[in-house]
């Protein structure tokens, strides 16, 4: 055991390394536009250089007389196709090539075909375009704009939470907070270029593109090509990075098809990492009013969360975090609302924990203005505000181990040597600066379907749709199969990433451990039932061992008392080589259409806040040490110590990767993150890794996860609470207040540089 | 990226003749059609922008000449070749311990993979990194002269409040020339016409009505050499960058500092400002202020107002002349306190 690989404690499962650990370190996991293909041709995005308005013109002559030039794909190619839709497996309902209409910066409006990479690229910066433009509307403040209420436009947001009679309550506290937070327009910048591999064979289409969605893709993108999706396939085995930008599928990979079947060659395009910055989703910017009433004894009476978030003209994109800021703490009473403001601008997108990354921002960073005004300590004021049940609808928390969270991290930080009065502690010429937040993720499942199969000499072999994009999910799956079929995990290949496999939902929403977990385990239970039957019959070699109940270790099924027999012996009874069983899991809770919705590439998800009988979370509590220069004021974090519960932890050292990862992720929104937008054009202008900062190794010190033990049997057979999300969420808001803390000035605004702290 | 034609000459004179015609002269050399490339890392990235536009490179990394790839110590000077790598020459102990702002200024830019590539020259004539001037589509006097600038009222955070002008407020992102600038560097330069030798501040020059015009370079010449005297400042020396993380990233503010001391009087001081300026810069009101004055916090205070008294801020980066001073501050009294 080391730092990376924590020793599991209680429902802990063991730290084993990730099966493609080798591959990724060593280059050899090939990542889809790494896929050797024969007679590739390249293609080159050309994008708009306006926010709104028509292309009244494109001037093609020049790109054309580029040599190695094949095919140019614009306005009237895409016609016979269907415009994209807007939804969780489309990213936005704009189809750049089937209307002029210019709706954002950076929208595609052709791709160039070329012999080479470089080709390719010359012509599509020869392109002009002419354009009819308008003055755009950039963002919140920009003339333009129209806001519209965000509940029920979007199944993220059915309606505002509210509980109690709000205003007699906030008329009423005694201490009251009222203040605004912002946060600001992110892109995922993962380190895996967007690309997108198209070739036919026939009527046959393959796509080779990094996705967290690949039956969801297989679906969208027969619809837009009226193909049967029996001859659309996925294929996206390694991802490098996705953070959500790679879940929904964005209107390229439709046109990369098209100039496929043109050419009659595959086509390969890569989108370049400034083009990314338009062609892509992204995380909008929010505002955010919290107003927290309260007793002088540190009890809330009032809650309320008023949201406001950016999305383009045509498409509701909504996160609306409030769903979980509403359930947090015992408020007495709560009002919250979400409102959409439209502006020329692409559709934003999921990006990891895409409501609580804001919206538990806002509130925390508000907790701790509270925890001042109240003159309390802010981890107390937690722990007096700690919720038996949910205040919005009455229903327990399946489990919450939130103070436990609290009363480890703040252990292990030292919390207890801070002073709790602004500006009082120093180190040199440091102010030195400690604060700390809550981390809550919504805790769901979806349909899932998966195969397994064990041969007489113990191979086992996982498949699933599923898709690893960096969290460990192959890992974690091919372990459970490992655990319940008792065989090495050397013993056990998962293959993941294809359309063409049972289909998993959305890599998204952290349900993809649980989902995908409680899949294969039930396979694996139907190999264990076909295998203990025949083992235990009247002619296998444990007959007679009665109603004993059976299992599997070492290779071998066991029985309580001892008696064993050997996997082959039971395959040979058998007279078969090899067992293979097809599972299908559906959550508590669904609908009868669930699995049909799966196989359509629109799963149910079930859990969070949807749930009759209970809400399901997981919760982390983070604490962070900044020290801020007195004299220059650059802030630098050498410590962050985040505890976290979610229920089994299939195997520590993915969870602590997880969960580090997130916690530096929030590190970085705290201090680094921000795409500037040029407010006149509406145009991005930091389109790249030197202006779009993030933390660089050297930012990053002590980081230390605390994996907390949690029983939950009621979340999902697997007993699984998702984390992937949960480590940023927090971390931005407990920055904020550890900056208060060292200097006493309190910070709305993220991210949080010099300039706010230099004056 | 547009197609060029890539030369590698094997002499300075025969580079220089390659890259003279009669139009050499009269544009400035990132506007030539053939340019030279050192190391590649600012000339290659603008090439794909679209932003560097030459018709021909030729590729200094060939020329024969050892002495470009040589760093010399005497007792009074240090000089380094211009193809010398950033990273060897921030790895040199000569250098560090003889003038620890120099090696300082080198270390603390780019990244590691970065000074391995880029050369002593090429780090010096390295471009603005304004976000305007990098994106082909906006407005830009520097990349388009006349056709405006596009930063004046858009993002600027990250541009110049001293030596601006109403065409161009680009910042100059380099750290090294800050200590060059301060340390009364010169550079050997050699064309068509011959060899020069320049002081290293006039070198660049400010962007007034023609920001396209960086430098005093024609198109055909090449910087040899650089020339750091030794001084009894040069070992008292600091170089202080701030910036939004601890590491690859362009300064907000930095201050190039190097002091000659006589018990807590100031006997000699030089600084250079980085971060906040058009182009490598000089602050010698700050310099005037301290000269012969008891180092103090006031003392080094009144410097740094000095220094800003012509500041120029635009909506997003007025936070640099406060930064600014008191990255002056810091940096002179952590000179002063260090122990030589
Ligand atoms: C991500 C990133 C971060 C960076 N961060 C920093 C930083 O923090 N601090 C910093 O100071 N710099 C930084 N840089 C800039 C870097 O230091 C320069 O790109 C580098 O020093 C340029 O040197 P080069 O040899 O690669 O020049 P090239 O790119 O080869 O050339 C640059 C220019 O100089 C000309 N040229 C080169 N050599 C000569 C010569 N001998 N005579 C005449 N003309 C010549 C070329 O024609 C060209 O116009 C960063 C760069 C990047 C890409
Ligand atoms: S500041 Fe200078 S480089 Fe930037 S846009 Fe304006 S003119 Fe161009």
């Amino acid at each position: 055991m080391n730092q990376a690989a924590p020793a599991p404690r209680e429902n802990q499962g063991d730290p084993v390394v990730r099966i493609d650990a080798r591959l990724k370190v060593t280059g050899q996991a090939s990542y889809p536009a790494d896929i050797a293909t024969a007679n590739v041709a390249y293609g080159a995005l050309a994008t708009s250089s306006i926010a709104r308005g028509r292309v009244s013109a494109l001037h093609l002559q020049d790109a054309r007389a580029v040599p190695g030039v094949l095919d140019i794909v614009t306005y009237g190619d895409m016609d016979k196709t269907d415009t994209p839709k807007f939804g969780n497996t489309g990213a936005s309902s704009i189809g750049p090539l089937h209307d002029k209409t210019i709706f954002h910066d950076g929208q595609i409006i052709a791709l160039v075909v070329a012999e080479t990479f470089e080709a390719a690229e010359e012509a599509a910066m020869l392109i002009r375009a002419d354009y009819d433009d308008e003055q755009p509307s950039a963002s919140f403040d920009s003339k333009g704009t129209s806001t519209e209420a965000a509940a029920g436009k979007n199944p993220m947001l059915k309606e505002d939470a509210k509980a109690g009679d709000f205003d007699a309550a906030w008329a009423a506290a005694a201490v009251k907070v009222d203040e605004r937070y912002s946060t600001p327009t992110q892109h995922h910048n993962p380190i895996e270029l967007f690309s997108t591999t198209a070739m036919w064979q026939g009527d046959q289409l393959t796509i080779h593109e990094p996705s967290q969605n690949v039956t969801g893709w297989k679906m969208e993108l027969a619809r837009q090509l009226k193909l049967d999706p029996a001859n659309v396939r996925i294929i996206s085995p390694y991802i490098g990075g996705a953070f959500g930008s790679k879940g929904p599928m964005t209107a390229r990979t439709a046109i990369v098809a098209v100039a496929a079947r043109r050419i009659g060659r595959p086509v390969r395009c890569v989108v370049s990492r400034m083009q990314a910055f338009g062609a892509q989703t992204y995380r909008a910017e929010t505002r955010h009013r919290i107003r927290i009433g309260a007793g002088k004894d540190g009890r809330i009476t009032a809650f309320g969360h008023e949201g406001w978030e950016v999305t383009s003209r045509p498409d509701p994109y909504v996160v609306g975090g409030t769903s979980a800021t509403a359930r947090m703490y015992n408020y007495g009473s709560v009002l919250t609302h979400v409102a959409l403001v439209h502006a020329d601008r692409n559709t934003p997108g999921y990006m990891r924990s895409p409501p609580e990354t804001p919206y538990v921002y806002a509130l925390e960073n508000a907790m701790d203005e509270m925890a001042v005004a109240l003159g309390m300590d802010p981890v107390e004021f937690r722990r007096v505000n700690e919720p038996v049940k949910e205040p919005i609808g009455g229903r327990p928390f399946s489990s919450r181990s939130l103070i436990k969270c609290y009363d480890q991290a703040s252990e292990a930080f030292g919390w207890s040597k801070r002073d709790p009065e602004a500006g009082s502690m120093r180190d040199g010429d440091w102010l030195v600066g400690m604060g700390c937040a809550t981390a809550i993720y919504p805790t769901a499942a979806a349909p899932c379907a998966a195969r397994v199969r064990l041969t007489a000499d113990g191979e086992v072999r996982v498949q699933c749709g599923s898709h690893e994009i960096g969290t460990g999910v192959r890992t974690v799956a091919g372990q459970m199969a490992a655990e319940r079929l008792g065989v090495g995990m050397e013993k056990v290949s998962v293959e993941m990433g294809d359309s063409a496999l049972p289909p998993a939902p959305v890599s998204g929403g952290s349900i993809s451990t649980a989902s995908v977990c409680s899949a294969v385990m039930m396979a694996c239970d139907a190999v264990r039932a076909k295998l203990f039957a025949a083992a235990a019959g009247k002619d296998g070699p444990l007959a007679g061992s009665g109603n004993a109940k059976l299992d599997m270790a070492d290779g071998k099924i066991v029985t309580e008392t001892g008696k064993s027999a050997k996997l082959a012996d039971v395959f040979k009874a058998m007279q078969v080589g090899a067992i293979e069983e097809y599972a299908e899991f559906a959550p508590k809770g669904s609908s009868p259409e669930a699995l049909n919705k799966l196989y359509a590439g629109q799963p149910e998800f079930h859990g969070g806040e949807s749930d009759k009988d209970s809400v399901k979370y997981a919760f982390g509590a983070e604490f962070v040490e900044v020290r801020i220069n007195s004299r220059t004021r650059e802030i630098r974090v050498p410590r962050i110590v985040g505890a976290f519960a979610a229920g089994r932890i299939m195997n520590t050292r993915t969870a602590r990767s997880q969960l580090m990862g997130g916690m530096i992720w929030g590190i970085g929104q705290a201090l680094h993150e921000a795409t500037e937008i040029d407010r006149r054009a509406a145009r991005y202008v930091n389109r790249d890794l030197q202006d779009y900062l993030v933390p660089v190794n050297a930012d990053i010190k002590a980081v230390d996860v605390i994996l907390v033990p949690e029983v939950d049997h009621e979340v999902n057979p697997a007993g699984v609470k998702g984390l992937g999300e949960l480590g940023n969420v927090g971390t931005a808001a407990a920055v904020a207040s550890a900056v208060y803390h060292a200097t006493g000035k309190r910070i709305r605004d993220l991210p949080i540089r010099i300039e706010h702290l230099i004056v | 990226m547009r197609p060029f034609v890539y030369e590698r000459p094997t002499s300075v004179s025969a580079a220089v003749a390659m890259a003279s015609h009669a139009g050499a002269g009269h544009v400035p050399p990132t506007a030539a059609d053939t340019q030279f490339i050192a190391g590649g890392t600012n000339l290659a990235d603008y090439m794909k922008l679209g932003v560097g536009r030459p018709d021909r490179l030729l590729d200094l990394n060939t020329l024969a000449e050892p002495a470009l790839r040589k760093i010399r110590t005497s007792d009074d000077a240090i000089r380094f070749g211009a193809l010398v790598r950033m990273g060897e020459a921030a790895d040199n102990d000569d250098v560090r311990r003889r003038c620890p702002l120099l090696a300082d200024s080198l270390k603390l830019a780019a990244s590691g993979q970065l000074r391995n590539m880029a050369t002593l020259g090429g780090n010096v004539l390295q471009r603005t990194r304004c976000e305007y001037f990098r994106e082909t589509s906006w407005p830009c006097n520097k990349r388009e002269p006349g056709s405006g600038c596009a930063a004046m009222e858009g993002v600027n955070r990250q541009h110049a409040v001293l030596g601006t002008s109403d065409s161009c407020i680009a910042t100059y992102h380099g750290d090294f020339a800050q200590a060059l600038i301060a340390l009364d560097a010169t550079v050997d330069i050699e064309g068509r016409r011959g060899k020069r030798t320049l002081a290293f501040a006039k070198l660049h020059r400010l962007p007034g009505e023609t920001p396209n015009i960086e430098t005093d370079l024609a198109a055909d010449e090449i910087i040899t050499a650089i020339e750091v005297p030794l001084r009894p400042w040069s070992g008292r020396s600091r170089y202080l960058k701030i910036r939004d993380r601890e590491s690859y990233a362009f300064a907000l503010a930095s201050a190039a500092v190097a002091l000659d001391m006589e018990g807590q009087t100031v006997r000699s001081v030089r600084i250079g400002l980085g971060g906040v300026a058009t182009v490598p810069w000089r602050a010698v009101a700050a310099e005037d202020a301290l000269q012969g004055k008891v180092l103090d916090e006031a003392a080094a205070q009144k410097a740094a107002d000095a220094a800003f008294a012509d500041a120029r801020p635009r909506e997003h980066n007025a936070f640099k002349i406060p930064l600014g001073k008191r990255t002056l501050v810091r940096a002179l009294l952590e000179t002063r306190d260090m122990k030589v």
